[in-house]
């Protein structure tokens, strides 16, 4: 946090600023699993005094928690991405039912045009769907305002509310205006009310029509709710807009009339259709899906969207008046140069995994996390990924597909975090059922993908504390995986002869990559010695390359060049090694048959 | 200079893009002006190209710089600059570490690292500023101050003063201040 002297506001990006909202609304407990854009949210939160924070292993287990935080009375904050609200899908159509007793605001940080996710679904559908109301800032300061008028609105209409964010907010920094702490109203105590919370059929059914009448009251409310509002302006074209494109709308149409809705769902109709007459067209200038569109439009109320406004991917200011048939000016052309896409850092583990791993003629169902980008060339060692978890699903359905055939021929690769996160049911489901195939725990010992956060394996908590630390070998034994094996991924040979002997395996197997994240503070505290190349011995064969290390390189040479090194002149080149960038995993060390790697001079 | 303005920062995952946006941003804001800054985190962190929008002005509404607005690029690698192209207009001026890091594709021997790259900007018209980054940050103490050469070399043509400059350095450089203050100023003679 960053105070700026020249004004009373704080430079914070839009989740410091839910961090801080969250503290001034009086959150005491607050719960989440990573995922960008929301990650530094808690992460942010936790350094804050009097509020309990922790990483749960899941998104349907942070919910939970926070309702109970919540039926005991307190404040509090749930964070997750997108498509962890899928995951916490199930207690959020219930917690409609329950409702709260402290205020639960869950914040569902959405990612158009997929800069960090698989998917770029549109969870405002989740409010109409789960009958909650939605608020949508388009900045840092909204975001902190609008997070306690979330609390507000939660406690007074007995309602879990939904804040959603999108990259364009999350990591958006600007000015805020902070303010103090301020304790919510309900008092902390176990206040048993079973009518409310046990949701067994006879209270359910009483339950839901209290959501009826709630969402009529919210209906009054949001009408006058001040958040939604009009910016006065030309009256040619109305726009009616909200979140991020709010913004794009302001910079490509300064001078038009704007209305700007704050509560998502449940839409101020009246206010709509009011505005709509006011104006000669009305354009919906949404992301994603016609969601706003679909609402008006079902309310009578004629207006333009999604015939003019692209429906995929992120807007801009130059999308919004392209799309309206404003002149945008001529722009250059992109020039035709190497992509340059993520990889794996120098010494990361997962990279000797994979490498030994994209040797067999196996289907490698992959998982998320950084080692998804085993799927990049060189290594193109992955054949799926889809959801956090599917991997040992999808391995063990294609291994009853195949039937008999189906022995060597399957492969689940997953995370530690992953695993936990909802990696273990999978894996019972391939022991009861019979599997014949192989799941790898890359067990880093964190969860590297969104930042490294702890999680149930890594041995501390988001506050700092020690913790368990899930032995994951005795978990899979506990579950009846009778073959458990323990390899070092840096070691190449030793573990291409267990890959070998449990892929083989007609039974269920488990093979636990262990070795730590580099970018581990202790990791990054170890000493290293870099590796080098003695060019005198290097042969050319790319084997080393092909590793993918970033901290090695390719020095390509001409037949003459060759010749004049002393090697023939087919050579094509040879490898050089960063010493600056190496990590000393000794990967390439092991893979390399010409003795041409060896450790530099020095430690570092 | 003109009161209000578009930056971007660009370059390879880990290469200090934010400290550089966040340290000119702080500038901007102690002249009273308004900013935004939008960045992306996530799996772009790994050696990926990486991109940061910072917008000034009186008030500023979108976070995002658009296609053809970029008054300032500022480019941590060589290829990044060219990357990049589209956001330039004719009058944009580009500051651009001459530093150069393969990408895989490169580094596996696939494609070759385009020779003369900068030529695409400067053949259309645009201003570039090409210097060492590394070089003189190596010259001024200490390597790792790379970006803050960029950042001096920057802030001539932002309507900031030097001495906002270094307070605001002041403030947030919590170790190797000298060095720190050394290589900005070097920054500044290239192109002051
Ligand atoms: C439901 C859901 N929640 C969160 C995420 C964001 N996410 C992607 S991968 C990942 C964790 C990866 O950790 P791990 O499995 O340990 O692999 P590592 O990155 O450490 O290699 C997270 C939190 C997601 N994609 N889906
Ligand atoms: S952050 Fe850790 S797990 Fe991710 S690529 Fe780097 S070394 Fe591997
Ligand atoms: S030892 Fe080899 S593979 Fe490992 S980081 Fe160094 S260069 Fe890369």
């Amino acid at each position: 946090m960053t105070k700026v002297s020249s004004k009373n506001k704080q430079w914070l990006s839009g989740n410091e600023a839910i961090a801080r909202g969250a503290w001034e609304a009086g959150v005491t407990v607050a719960s989440g699993y990573p995922g960008t854009p929301s990650t530094e949210i808690l992460e942010n939160l936790s350094s804050y005094k009097d509020v309990y924070t922790e990483w749960a292993p899941n998104e349907k287990v942070a919910l939970e928690v926070g309702m109970g935080a919540s039926f005991a009375g307190a404040r509090v904050l749930v964070t997750m991405k997108h498509v962890g609200l899928n995951v916490a899908a199930d207690p959020l159509f219930t917690a409609s039912y329950t409702g709260v007793r402290g205020g639960i605001v869950i914040i569902t940080a959405d990612d158009p045009e997929m800069h960090s996710s698989q998917n770029e679904q549109d969870n405002r559908h989740y409010a109409c769907a789960a009958k909650l109301p939605m608020l949508e800032p388009s900045d840092p300061a909204e975001a902190l305002a609008m997070l306690k008028q979330a609390f507000a609105i939660s406690e007074e209409f007995d309602t879990p509310v939904l804040l959603r964010t999108t990259t364009r907010v999350a990591h958006v920094k600007g000015l805020v205006a902070t303010g103090k702490r301020k304790m919510g109203p309900v008092p902390v105590a176990v206040e048993k009310a079973p009518a409310k919370f046990v949701m067994l059929p006879a209270n359910a059914r009483m339950r839901r029509r209290a959501i009826a009448e709630r969402m009529v009251r919210l209906a009054a409310f949001v009408e006058t709710f001040a958040a939604n509002r009009i910016d006065q302006g030309d009256r040619k074209i109305g726009f009616i807009t909200g979140g991020i494109s709010y913004l794009y709308v302001k910079e490509a149409f300064p001078k038009a009339v704007v209305l700007k809705i704050a509560t998502t769902w449940p839409l101020p109709v009246n206010l709509i259709r009011d505005f709509a007459s006011q104006v000669d067209e009305v354009i919906i200038v949404e992301e994603l899906d016609p969601f706003l569109e679909t609402h008006i439009k079902a309310a009578g109320i004629a207006c333009t969207g999604k015939a003019k406004i692209p429906a995929m991917g992120e807007l801009n200011p130059f999308i919004v008046k392209k799309a309206l048939g404003q002149p945008t000016g001529e722009i250059f052309a992109p020039v035709d140069i190497p992509p340059r896409p993520p990889n794996m850092c120098p010494g990361c583990p997962h990279r000797g995994l994979f490498y030994n791993l994209g040797k067999y003629d196996v289907f490698i169902a992959g998982d998320i996390g950084c080692y998804t980008l085993g799927f990049l060339p060189p290594l193109s060692a992955m054949d799926s990924c889809v959801c956090m978890g599917a991997s040992i699903g999808v391995a063990h359905g294609m291994d009853k597909a195949l039937g008999e055939a189906a022995r060597g021929r399957t492969v689940a690769v997953i995370g530690d975090s992953t695993f936990i996160h909802s990696g273990i049911t999978g894996l019972i489901n391939m022991v009861y059922n019979k599997s014949m195939s192989t799941v790898i725990i890359l067990d880093n010992r964190t969860t590297a993908m969104t930042g490294h956060q702890a999680n149930p394996a890594s041995g501390s908590t988001l506050m700092g504390e020690p913790a368990n630390a899930i032995d994951l070998a005795e978990l899979c034994r506990a579950i009846g995986v009778k073959h458990v094996r323990t390899v070092n991924p840096h070691d190449i040979k030793a573990c291409k002869k267990v890959l070998t002997e449990e892929i083989d395996r007609p039974e269920p197997s488990v093979i636990i990559s262990q070795a730590p994240c580099v970018l581990l503070p202790e990791e990054r505290k170890r000493p290293k010695t870099p590796l080098s190349i003695f060019v005198d011995n290097c042969t050319g064969c790319g084997t080393c390359v092909h590793l993918g290390c970033p901290a090695m390189s390719w020095v390509p040479l001409t037949p003459a060049e060759a010749k004049k090194l002393g090697k023939k002149e087919k050579q094509k080149g040879y490898a050089r090694i960063s010493a600056e960038m190496c990590n000393d995993c000794g990967q390439c060390l092991a893979v390399c048959k010409f003795k041409a790697i060896g450790k530099a001079e020095g430690t570092k | 200079m003109k009161p209000s303005g578009n930056i971007l920062f660009c370059g390879v995952g880990g290469q200090g893009i934010l400290l550089a946006s966040e340290i000119t941003a702080f500038a901007l804001l102690e002249c009273g002006l308004d900013a935004k800054k939008s960045e992306v985190h996530g799996m772009a962190q790994r050696g990926g190209s990486v991109v940061a929008h910072l917008r000034f002005g009186k008030k500023v509404f979108s976070p995002l710089i658009d296609p053809g607005q970029a008054d300032f690029l500022v480019a941590f690698e060589t290829m990044e600059a060219v990357r990049y192209l589209p956001f330039l207009h004719q009058a944009s001026r580009v500051i651009v570490n001459t530093h150069q890091i393969a990408p895989p594709a490169v580094a596996t021997g696939k494609m070759i690292y385009p020779a003369d790259l900068l030529s695409h900007l400067t053949s259309r018209g645009i201003a570039v500023y090409p210097l060492d980054g590394f070089g003189i940050a190596r010259a001024a103490g200490e390597i790792r101050t790379a970006n803050l050469v960029l950042v001096g070399a920057l802030s001539t043509f932002l309507p900031v003063e030097e001495e906002v400059f270094l307070e605001v350095l002041k403030k947030r450089i919590p170790r190797k201040l000298e060095e720190n203050i050394a290589a900005f100023k070097e920054g500044r003679k290239i192109t002051a």
